[in-house]
């Protein structure tokens, strides 16, 4: 069991193998504002981050994991983040147009993502406050 | 604000997100998790707008009012229905990484390519090819848990499917190469890789069956969050990076528990085609079952110490959870243990039952794990299977010929005597026959679950009012 946890960590980090190939030569040839060491420390925080959400979820409660399920998917809306960038910016409009539709669909996602988790956790807060 | 001001708020942002889902890990302290979330949403897109300078204000207010005349509707769907729109808002989370990687990509590409590394395009590719798959592969999912009419329900298979679908995202990868090594000379291949990506999401779902959702949905999550990591490789932005490996490795995890459930692999989900046995199950010739009326089983179950409940995704359609519940407080009241067996992969996705049974207020620590129960069987006097119908399937046990064999079922054959509620004998969404149908302790309750329930419920009231049922007429049995 455990073996195929570090399978899954694995294949994530050979996912990200061949992005850290072109990521150093895009440093030398491409030069721009992707160095190579700030790239690198975006690769450690994908890898720490990952090793951390795979602890913490493997604790969550097999009771909770639909309202995980939609919690992990109003995270996931942190896509508004890039949205935002995109619609704020003075951009022609057809882009400006691509980024509202995806700050549409994030921001619904992250209204209905909170609103139903909270709604499905109050039933089983209501049991723990009515059983002693 | 300044820079390192947006970074601190990002940082905290993302530890909020940690404590979130850490908060999860017990009923009691899991509201917070919504708590912590919202706030590290707010701190993320407060810290995003007061970063640069924003033009498009009309825009942006446009779009959030929108979502939120979509998304609060969105969160008023009934229980039953939680799956479909979990499939539905990953699709939304798929659209919105997609089209964030297509408008930097075209908006670089118009700025001056020198802007178009080849890291920077190929986290663009995956994002795209990520997000469009996940896309459309999520809308064919919604649209199969909702059973919405031009979407077949079962599984569509035809000859060199996998084949062909794997060649088509060899096509896409390919594309995505090109493109990356000449960022603009090969421009025109990029709608193509969207294009193809689209495809490939209808069809790495049309081939799985309803009972393989669960896998599906927990995969579809993680597709989300790593189309969102790569946003964060492609903005150069942590926050979006550590959010989406969250999510990323939660749907992984998830993927993992479901398919460990059904003793399955990866590969056997995605590329097993579910249906494929259904010719040899048809060929099997007709057996008899014995039936047996909401009165008798009402008698019988007065009289059991231990009643397990098995409880499926019959139940989740028939919506009888409320008829459950009062079919619970009725036995409860006679001094009846009754405890609900949970299959990790019963209902549509992973925690399904949990939930529309903690909607009706039973209690959770009657809600039992499969590998808790299964060992009290034999002491247990009447298993009532609601719904449920191949987690319970002996043949997992000993059939080899049968797609499910090898997978942990709830051992109700193992019961002094078990109920089964169940429409018609029609084979259930896997197309397989069900062994347990035919066992000697078995006897089926035929109608709708919660009509059937609810049957039992009023005998047990009627019974309880006229105080005492000679315990003969259940013996006799």
């Amino acid at each position: 069991m455990k073996g195929r946890y570090g399978v899954a960590v694995a294949t994530l980090l050979a996912m990200a193998v061949p992005v850290a190939v072109t990521g150093s030569e895009g440093s030398g040839a491409g030069g721009g504002s992707a160095p190579g060491t700030d790239f690198v420390s975006m690769l450690f925080v994908f890898m720490l981050a990952t090793f951390i959400g795979i602890g913490v979820i493997m604790r969550v409660s097999r009771l909770l994991h639909t309202p995980l399920m939609s919690l992990t998917n109003a995270i996931s809306a942190i896509a508004v983040v890039g949205s935002l960038v995109i619609t704020g910016g003075d951009h022609p409009t057809f882009i400006t147009i691509m980024g509202a539709v995806a700050l549409f669909a994030s921001m619904t996602n992250i209204v209905s993502g909170f609103l139903i988790t909270d709604r499905m956790l109050k039933m089983f807060k209501k049991q723990e406050r009515s059983q002693p | 604000m300044s820079g390192p001001a947006i970074q601190i708020a990002y940082l905290l942002s993302t530890a909020l997100f940690i404590f979130a889902l850490h908060w999860m890990n017990h009923p009691r302290t899991a509201r917070r998790a919504v708590l912590a979330g919202v706030a590290a949403m707010a701190l993320a897109m407060i810290g995003t707008l007061l970063g640069f300078h924003v033009v498009n204000w009309d825009w942006i207010a446009g779009a959030v009012a929108l979502s939120f005349v979509v998304g609060i509707p969105l969160s008023w769907v009934p229980l039953t229905a939680v799956p479909q729109r979990t499939a539905l808002s990953h699709a939304f989370g798929g659209l919105a990484a997609g089209l964030v990687g297509t408008a930097k990509y075209y908006l670089w590409l118009s700025e001056g390519p020198e802007n178009l590394t080849p890291f920077r395009v190929m986290a663009i590719v995956v994002e795209i090819i990520l997000g469009f798959l996940t896309l459309t592969g999520s809308l064919m999912a919604a649209g199969k848990l909702q059973e919405v009419r031009w979407i077949p329900q079962r599984p569509v298979t035809y000859r060199f499917q996998n084949q062909s679908n794997l060649g088509l995202l060899g096509i896409a990868v390919a594309c995505g190469i090109l493109v990356v090594l000449r960022p603009v000379e090969f421009s025109y291949l990029f709608p193509v890789i969207i294009g193809l990506a689209l495809l490939f999401g209808v069809l790495l779902v049309i081939p799985i069956g309803g009972a393989d959702m669960p896998t599906v949905i927990s995969l579809l999550n993680s597709y989300a969050g790593l189309s969102a990591v790569a946003m964060g490789f492609v903005l150069d932005n942590k926050l979006l990076v550590t959010a989406g490996a969250l999510d990323g490795s939660s749907g992984l995890i998830l993927s993992i528990i479901m398919c460990r459930a059904m003793n399955r692999s990866f590969t056997n989900v995605l590329f097993g085609a579910f249906g494929k046995a259904q010719a040899v199950a048809a060929s099997a010739e007709t057996r008899t079952v014995k039936t047996e009326t909401p009165e008798g089983a009402a008698l019988i179950m007065e009289q059991a110490n231990h009643v397990v409940i098995v409880p499926g995704y019959g139940m989740a359609v028939a919506q009888a959870q409320h008829r459950v519940r009062e079919l619970y407080d009725q036995l409860t009241k006679r001094g009846v243990d009754v405890k609900f067996a949970i299959h990790p992969v019963a209902g549509r996705m992973p925690g399904h039952m949990n939930v529309l049974l903690a909607e009706v207020n039973i209690p959770y620590d009657k809600l039992v794990e499969m590998d808790d129960l299964n060992p009290d069987m034999p002491q247990t006097d009447v298993v009532l299977v609601v719904g449920a119908n191949d987690v319970v399937n002996p043949a997992a046990r000993y059939d080899k010929t049968s797609p499910i064999y090898g997978m942990p079922i709830i051992d109700a054959d193992k019961a002094q005597m078990c109920f089964a509620i169940k429409r018609s004998m029609r084979p259930g969404f896997a197309g397989i026959e069900n062994e347990l149908y035919y066992a000697d302790r078995t006897f089926m309750l035929f109608g709708d679950a919660k009509a059937v329930v609810g049957d039992l419920v009023k005998q047990l009231a009627e019974s309880g009012a006229a105080h005492g049922v000679p315990a003969a007429a259940a013996a006799a049995r």
